[in-house]
């Protein structure tokens, strides 16, 4: 078995390997047999499709935790111009969680805030696998106020499996910084566009996601819980995982049909790790759109429509 | 229970005598508590606020008596009661989510997890929200989002502050993201509340903890905790599981809460009406004084 590659995602991967080992034959010989390659990846495009079409909310949750799947920083190197990080919170320290800094979209100066996982062993333990302390909402914050002051757009990108559940998170008030994030972005006088490019994990996501603006990427999940957690607490079971995945609709396009999501991006065949370019321009295009149309808005428009979908948020969904 | 009446009565007879003994003492006249084990006569426990006359250990209390001890007899008028529950996912686990909602309501008494009343303390206007744990782990789904809501909504108007008592599990499942949004919700009407110089009190009461006290219970201008109450992000059995260690003693209660700075102050419940009325008071005064 392919560790890149899901259980279900198997064939694909089988198909794939038959396709590099005859061009490796190809290479080899005079033989010509391109025809058959092409008639492969015909095949394998046909698999992939139909693999796709028909995933399960449980299935699209492995997607949004795809190991291959692009992070914010892959995403951010193909989307804007510039990116300069800042770092750390003046209070206690840098949360590596969490990704935030000034770039430019086209022209537009925006401060870009985003979860980040970590690929290699190493990274994803420095980086806590995206589960931020207090520290890095603190610092989110700090960015955010900064780029309230100075005129620029905020975009975030989710992608967490949550708030970290630490003991030196809850000392340094893991609930209050979350809490004010939520409480500081209701009122921002700039546009928010908020992206949930993989998992969308509870609290920890919604600390950078109140805004004007939310995106999910066609196969990442947001919820109040993981699946495992819901399935633990309701079926006493995490076993269950999947039922709970359905019960909860964590998919995008139930959540657009929720009222709860603005936009959901089509990602490439067989998910955003098929083509992160490819899914990074989509995701640059649609960024570039609603922003525009964000700044066509008054100032206190802008924020008093923000405070209007919040308040309707379970009245009509 | 154990008495001087077991070592004296031959067990043979005992059986008779206790069953005896049980039918003829009308159901809960006595309480055990749950702390020390004390056994506490009903009559005396109420006029002590639920609070265990032994240990001091603060007994969880329904949302109606919490406010019925807070606030003046009075002048009361429930907010948002029109606010109903619907399941708009038909959510269901092992058991349908309307089917839970319908026991819930059947066992509390209450509609849903919050109750919000415009009233008075000690002769100050006030809006007194509290929420029921009997009802779902007094989780947060739109109704109580709503009613939040609504309940700032009468503050802002009449400019009167507002006091919540938070008890819960957090975000209501059931509810999903919908559930997750109301923490974005009741955290932007407080937003409003403060702009607008309207004082806010978060009490919190035994247990607060994920979505709501990551929004509306860690918000307040004072945020004051009952004694012993435990509030935080994450449950301590997840905590555990994550970082693989035991926890610290008192971890998570308000003895720790106050010496990591998340809170004011520990409030006996029976100094709360009169703490909150001088607050208040105070911070009323200096917000007239801010108008003028």
């Amino acid at each position: 078995m392919n560790p890149n590659y899901l259980d279900f995602e198997q064939p694909i991967a089988d198909l794939e390997a038959k396709i590099d080992a005859l061009r490796m034959v190809g290479n080899d010989n005079d033989l010509n047999i391109s025809d058959e390659i092409i008639k492969l990846q015909n095949k394998n495009l046909a698999l992939t499709s139909r693999i796709f079409a028909t995933l399960t909310p449980a299935q699209i949750s492995q997607v949004a935790r795809h190991p291959q799947r692009p992070y914010m920083l892959d995403y951010i190197a193909v989307i804007f111009d510039e990116f300069d990080e800042l770092h750390g919170d003046r209070h206690y320290g840098d949360d590596r969680a969490i990704v935030g800094g000034i770039a430019r979209l086209a022209d537009q100066p925006v401060m870009v805030i985003g979860h980040q996982k970590g690929r290699s062993v190493k990274e994803k333990v420095a980086r806590n696998f995206g589960m931020s302390r207090p520290e890095g909402y603190r610092k989110a914050c700090r960015l955010m106020e900064m780029a309230e002051r100075f005129h620029i757009p905020i975009m975030t990108f989710i992608d967490t499996p949550g708030a970290y559940p630490g003991i030196d998170a809850e000392e340094r008030g893991q609930s209050e910084a979350i809490a004010w994030n939520l409480a500081v972005m209701s009122r921002l006088k700039v546009p928010i566009i908020a992206t949930v490019i993989g998992e969308g994990g509870s609290g920890g996501a919604l600390a950078i996601g109140v805004c004007d603006h939310l995106n999910m990427l066609q196969y990442s999940t947001y919820s109040v819980i993981s699946p495992e957690g819901c399935a633990s607490i309701l079926w006493k079971n995490a076993a269950y995982a999947a039922d709970a995945a359905n019960a909860m609709g964590i998919t995008a396009p139930r959540l657009l049909e929720l009222g709860l999501v603005d936009q959901v991006l089509q990602e490439p065949l067989g998910g955003a790790h098929r083509d992160p370019v490819l899914m990074a321009n989509t995701l640059k295009s649609s960024l570039v759109e609603s922003l525009q149309n964000l700044l066509q808005y008054a100032t206190s428009d802008l924020v008093q429509s923000r405070y209007q979908r919040l308040m309707a948020f379970g009245l009509n969904s | 229970m154990s008495s001087w009446l077991d070592k004296i009565v031959p067990s043979r007879i005992m059986p008779n005598l206790v069953n005896k003994r049980h039918s003829s003492i009308p159901e809960g006249l006595w309480k055990k508590c749950p702390k020390c084990s004390a056994v506490l006569y009903r009559p005396d426990l109420e006029k002590n606020l639920d609070v265990c006359m032994k240990c001091n250990h603060h007994m969880r209390i329904s949302a109606r008596r919490r406010l019925e001890i807070f606030l003046d007899k009075e002048n009361q008028t429930e907010l948002a009661t029109e606010v109903v529950p619907v399941d708009r996912l038909k959510f269901r686990d092992l058991k349908k989510y309307k089917d839970r909602l319908v026991s819930a309501q059947k066992a509390t008494e209450e509609k849903d997890a919050l109750i919000a009343i415009n009233g008075r303390i000690m002769d100050l206007p006030v809006v007194a929200m509290a929420f029921e744990f009997n009802f779902l782990g007094g989780s947060m789904g739109s109704v109580v989002g709503e009613r939040f809501i609504q309940a700032c909504k009468v503050c802002l108007e009449e400019r009167i502050p507002l006091v919540c008592f938070s008890a819960s599990g957090g975000a209501r499942m059931q509810e999903a993201l919908i559930s997750l949004f109301q923490m974005a919700k009741t955290s932007a009407a407080l937003e409003k509340l403060k702009q607008a110089g309207i004082p806010y009190i978060s009490y919190l009461t035994d247990p607060v903890y994920g979505g709501v006290s990551a929004s509306l219970a860690m918000l307040g201008d004072i945020n004051i905790a009952e004694p012993g109450a435990r509030m935080g992000f994450a449950g301590p059995r997840v905590i555990e599981q994550t970082v693989r260690e035991t926890l610290p003693e008192g971890f998570q209660r308000s003895e720790f809460l106050l010496n990591h700075g998340a809170i004011d102050m520990i409030t006996p419940r029976k100094d709360m009406r009169e703490v909150t009325n001088r607050l208040l008071t105070s911070l009323n005064a200096a917000n007239m004084a801010k108008d003028i």
